[in-house]
């Protein structure tokens, strides 16, 4: 008889919303162990022979599905990628269809991303399997927002009473909405900065404080983490123009100087270079921007360890 | 029906939305009229034969006539035909529907208007009124013929879920529809302030990552109708409001005399944005499910009379509409058999007295489009709604009576069940003990 209670109590990781600091904490600490091993020559477990992994994306993605399909590959899972454009769609099939067809092939894993708020939790509804959110519309990102926790602890040591702020296009940016949820349960402090069109209605009641200056919302943070603004949303459409933007909203090296001297800059990529951040401080020395990809990977290893410990076995 | 058997309605709550009165009183219904009201505790002397029904404990008053209903026919009786409409207005006292003129094809010709009227004859258990599309095709572009529908049989204009977006149109729409002293109905939602939005824009929406619709969206839009109608002269609807700024731009249109009302939908009287939860697609509606404080804006405008209707905004969608990522799913909700139900929330909450909520539900509505009903005195059709008030009941969508299935009522407790309803005499609907 086993009495190992599983450490992550959820089937699904459908988001960083409705997990405790226990839960997050649970995540990071296996992710660690992750990290080691896949920095080995050997970085392959059998924690989940036998099982099917299946990356369904309803939206294009090269980096996290790469990400999701090595942890599936490093830990021994036959993983299948499946990217369903707007094709599908306009052939009729509904995101129920889809899931249902999936379903039927006996997935042990789903890993999921929609460009629609929500429907990776309506699916999560339609199948039998474990469900993992790989990105719900503007919604939620939850492995992004713990590979951000994971870089930073490893890094500061720590995350209660760090200063973080997120920079740039929070209105559009599920990596926002579950940063901002997982740093205000581990006790960090929340700064948000980005300019009025581009900030989300009733924001400064989700636990953060708001600047409209950058120069202001820098001092003496601890991390300044940037994201990424859309090429279109850039023309006119919520700020005037790139240059514009990258004027009063991008990272560069004067902007930098006013956080905290040992300040350090994440992004969560792809990156537009002299948009929201020069080159110089992304391929700067206080720059973890890379080391966000490796944790990626360590990350998602253990997020689809922990979802298998509530399998089935037989 | 006006050769159904006299019904004698004894010692009965009366609600008179006309009068505003609510006395005990017994009801004589001979020929599809209201024979004789008899306000008081004196039965009075009954003709031979009339089927006696005891109103002790119960509530009799005008029968509702619901100003916003999509009932389907033509081109979507897979969502909801006038047979299966009329049957759930019966079920929920509702005697009379408007219906919306977006179908397929639109009811922007006569001959659209005929077909309605000859399929409500031979089908529909209610009065099914038509509304007419307002402009051709509902393109927005050109007006229809106000005249010519009118006389087939329309009893006002709108382009139902759509926004008369171009104000040129909307003024010239106003100009001549004036000398029909036609009905101008607009759905105050302007399209490009909408957006990609997909319900409130506020805390909420922000929280569950969707893009939300600023109340700008209707109060822009009401602005200049009411500009418009203040510069015409024109008869005048808003639809649907939503919010209290709206409320502020109509009580000044009404203190300045113009012809202008309002209606709220009973989902913005008795839902707000919460109850999306877990992106529920059957609380997605336009207008959307708003903030608490504007819903009780809403309910305390339906107190005050300064919201003139309450209407169902019944849509019945098919599931592959509502099974939907939330922002991809169809607006529309089932509504009018709990309509009367739902609106009774706001009676048991000692929000608002019989009356004054039957004059939004059955009195105003009927003036506003020129009918007859809507009024508890001899002579009136007798469409009327028998019911018990405090009659506790759980909302089953398998059990109601619409093709569709998208209650947002869904499993609510609600209290009021209708016993007994009336159209032009003849009993449509019997509740269990009706």
């Amino acid at each position: 008889m086993t009495s190992q209670a599983p450490l992550y109590p959820h089937r699904h990781l459908l988001g960083i919303e409705g997990l405790s600091h226990l839960d997050i904490e649970a995540l990071l600490d296996r992710a660690e162990a992750y990290v080691a091993l896949s920095r080995q020559v050997e970085k392959k477990t059998a924690t989940l022979r036998g099982r099917t992994q299946i990356n369904l994306f309803f939206e294009p993605s090269t980096r996290t599905q790469a990400s999701f399909e090595l942890a599936g590959k490093r830990l021994g899972a036959d993983v299948m990628n499946m990217s369903v454009g707007s094709s599908s769609v306009k052939k009729g099939e509904t995101l129920i269809d889809t899931a249902a067809t999936l379903n039927a092939m006996r997935p042990d894993i789903l890993v999921v991303r929609h460009h629609a708020a929500g429907a990776v939790n309506l699916l999560a509804r339609k199948v039998g399997c474990s469900v993992v959110n790989a990105g719900d519309g503007a919604h939620e990102h939850p492995t992004q927002a713990l590979l951000d926790a994971l870089t930073i602890r490893r890094n500061k040591g720590r995350i209660m009473g760090l200063t973080v702020a997120i920079c740039g296009d929070i209105l559009h940016s599920r990596v926002a909405r579950s940063n901002i949820i997982l740093l205000n349960a581990l006790g960090a402090k929340v700064r948000l900065i980005a300019p009025s069109t581009l900030l989300p209605a009733g924001v400064e009641r989700m636990g953060v404080e708001v600047f409209r200056d950058m120069r202001k919302g820098l001092e003496g943070a601890d991390i300044v983490m940037m994201l990424r603004l859309q090429l279109e949303r850039m023309n006119g459409a919520f700020v005037p123009s790139p240059k514009e933007y990258f004027r009063y909203f991008g990272l560069d090296r004067d902007k930098l100087e006013l956080a905290a001297s040992d300040a350090l800059v994440m992004h969560p990529g792809p990156m537009n270079r002299g948009v929201e951040i020069s080159s110089e401080v992304a391929d700067g020395a206080q720059s973890l921007i890379r080391e966000q990809v490796e944790m990626g990977v360590a990350v998602r290893m253990a997020v689809l360890d922990a979802l298998s410990q509530h399998l089935p076995n037989v | 029906m006006s050769e159904a058997r006299d019904i004698a309605i004894l010692g009965a709550t009366l609600v008179d939305p006309a009068s505003g009165r609510e006395e005990r009183g017994s009801v004589l219904v001979r020929d599809g009229a209201i024979a004789s009201v008899a306000w008081g505790e004196a039965a009075p002397a009954l003709p031979e034969g009339a089927e006696r029904i005891e109103g002790r404990d119960l509530v009799l008053a005008p029968g509702l006539v619901d100003m916003r209903a999509f009932l389907g026919e033509p081109g979507a009786e897979f969502r909801e035909t006038l047979g299966t409409g009329s049957q759930a207005a019966a079920a929920g006292g509702v005697t009379t529907v408007l219906c919306r003129p977006d179908t397929d094809p639109p009811i922007d010709d006569p001959s659209v208007i005929d077909f309605i009227k000859r399929r409500a004859r031979d089908k529909a258990i209610v009065n099914v009124l038509p509304s007419a599309a307002l402009t051709k095709g509902l393109a927005g572009k050109e007006i229809t013929e106000f005249g010519l529908l009118l006389e087939a049989g329309a009893v006002a204009f709108s382009d139902g879920a759509k926004a008369v977006r171009n104000p040129q149109v909307m003024r010239r729409a106003m100009i001549y529809g004036r000398d029909f002293d036609a009905l101008l109905i607009n759905h105050v939602e302007d399209p490009e302030l909408r957006g990609d939005g997909v319900m409130n824009l506020g805390e909420f929406a922000s929280r569950k990552g969707l893009p939300g619709i600023p109340v700008e969206a209707e109060t822009v839009m009401l602005e200049r109708d009411i500009r418009l109608a203040r510069a015409t002269g024109a008869r005048y609807h808003a639809a649907m409001v939503s919010c209290s700024d709206s409320l502020d731009l109509i009580r000044r249109a009404k203190a300045d005399g113009l012809a202008v009302t309002c209606g709220v939908s009973i989902n913005n009287l008795c839902l707000n944005e919460n109850d999306v939860g877990e992106y529920r697609t059957f609380c997605k509606v336009s207008p959307p499910l708003r903030h608490e404080d504007e819903r009780l804006a809403m309910v305390a405008g339906v107190a005050e009379g300064l919201i003139d209707v309450i209407v169902s905004d019944h849509d019945p969608q098919d599931v592959e509409t509502k099974r939907q990522p939330f922002a991809e799913a169809a607006n529309g909700a089932l509504g009018i058999e709990t309509l009367l139900s739902a609106s009774l929330r706001l009676f048991h909450a000692g929000q608002i007295g019989l009356p004054a909520l039957f004059a939004a539900l059955s009195g105003r509505p009927a003036r506003l489009l020129g009918l007859d009903c809507g009024r508890l005195v001899a002579g009136a059709p007798a469409d009327l709604v028998l019911l018990d008030p405090d009659a506790p009941f759980v909302v089953d969508k398998r059990k109601l009576k619409s093709r569709a299935k998208n209650s947002p009522f869904d499993e609510a407790k609600l209290q009021g069940m209708v016993q007994l309803t009336l159209v032009g005499g003849a009993a449509v609907y019997r509740g269990e003990q009706g």
